[in-house]
């Protein structure tokens, strides 16, 4: 059984063996799919038309979903990997060893933002960008730029209190935990993390960053340990909601998968802490 | 995987691009719509007003568009920087997103292309670059 831990727990070899895969995906061609995928979804959700993978109530059973099959397409290269999440209410600055040169690398330089350390620096050559939405292909991040902040731990627990998960219209306009999660509205959790981070992770492309897998993990588990408070709350909307996926409609791309069969993460991996 | 998704997306790009080109030239800028008591809005078009600017060296204009489905789930407005098409999306609270900055709204489309071109660093935008 997987066990997604916490990054900042993993040992120097687990770090080692996580970006050796995600540098192998690369390779193969098969990272950039997800990429792909994912900014097919960032241009075609929209809060009055057809929405699955954002701004909407299936945005977290579809990210479950794209996590999964990126943790498989890892698991396909070295078996022990699982996707670490990254807690960025508690490991807030720049100095956390996520981005030290053995994981994930750096801040960009001031000039162009690039990526100078770590393995998917662009000197390393292993890391071009290929689905851009610009000319540049290197890794660009600015940390923290202008002085933003990650969400606090009491940010994060004022969303999780939210009992109910979505309402009408099931939107970036929704009142109810998805939304407040995702960050359209309220205090803004997830949106505000791909913006702290900066370069592609603030674009539709944002899946250019290997650490926005270890963000949405996080949102992830957010999504499990507000499950775990209100045992009661069920996934909303039931049935019969246009342009929005119902419990058991099923997700683009996959359309063998619904929101009815992402509820339950123990069915494909466990936390290092209870949800 | 993602076919069906991809093509979507390059359709759209293609589509808005072929629109920008079919259309006439942009008009004078306008007069900045703070200045009015009221958030008046022109009666033939649900959206902002059209602007033509050059920001930090580069040339960016927007204008609603109209007709063509695509546009309609996107707020029914185009912008370009430097005549490239840059992909912008019009939220239920009526800010204004980009593909360059998607999760940052932003009060009008001249507000999002100004902060593109400040992400952009001097970059061309280019239609959804693959290889």
């Amino acid at each position: 059984m997987t066990v997604r831990k916490n990054q900042a727990v993993l040992t120097t070899a687990e770090k080692r063996r996580f970006t050796d895969a995600v540098l192998e995906l690369k390779r193969t061609g098969q990272y950039d799919t997800f990429v792909t995928t994912h900014n097919a979804f960032i241009m075609g959700d929209t809060d009055d038309g057809d929405r699955v993978g954002h701004r909407s109530p299936s945005f977290l059973p579809w990210h479950r979903r794209f996590l999964l099959q990126f943790e498989q397409a890892l698991q396909a290269i070295d078996p022990e990997v699982a996707l670490p999440y990254w807690d960025w209410s508690a490991d807030r600055t720049t100095r956390s060893a996520l981005w030290a040169p053995d994981f994930l690398g750096g801040t960009g330089r001031a000039s162009d933002g690039r990526v100078m350390d770590g393995p998917f620096a662009a000197a390393g050559n292993r890391w071009r960008i290929s689905v851009r939405v610009d000319g540049r292909d290197y890794l660009r991040r600015s940390l923290g730029a202008g002085g933003r902040q990650l969400p606090t731990r009491a940010e994060v627990d004022s969303v999780l209190a939210m009992a109910t998960y979505d309402t009408a219209p099931w939107n970036s306009a929704s009142d109810g935990f998805r939304n407040h999660l995702e960050g359209w509205r309220g205090v803004n959790l997830h949106n505000r993390v791909h913006v702290w981070v900066g370069g592609q992770m603030g674009t539709g492309v944002s899946p250019n960053d290997p650490v926005f897998w270890l963000h949405h993990a996080f949102v992830d588990k957010l999504w499990a340990d507000w499950q775990a408070r209100h045992p009661g709350s069920p996934y909303l909307p039931a049935a019969g909601t246009p342009d929005v996926v119902d419990l058991d409609d099923t997700m683009r791309p996959w359309n063998d998968t619904t929101p009815a069969d992402m509820l339950d993460h123990t069915r494909h991996y466990t936390f290092d802490t209870a949800a | 995987m993602s076919a069906i998704t991809r093509r979507r997306a390059l359709g759209a790009a293609a589509s808005a691009a072929a629109g920008l080109a079919a259309g006439r030239a942009l008009t004078a800028p306008v007069p900045a719509q703070a200045a009015a008591p009221a958030p008046a809005r022109p009666a033939h078009h649900d959206g902002p007003a059209p602007f033509d600017e050059v920001y930090q060296g580069r040339r960016i204009q927007g204008r609603p568009v109209h007709g063509g489905g695509h546009h309609e789930g996107h707020g029914g407005y185009a912008v370009t920087v430097d005549g490239a098409e840059l992909h912008v999306m019009r939220n239920a609270d009526a800010t204004w997103i980009s593909v360059v900055n998607h999760y940052e709204p932003f009060a009008d489309p001249r507000a999002v292309a100004r902060a593109a071109v400040r992400d952009l660093n001097g970059a061309r935008l280019v239609p959804l670059e693959l290889g």
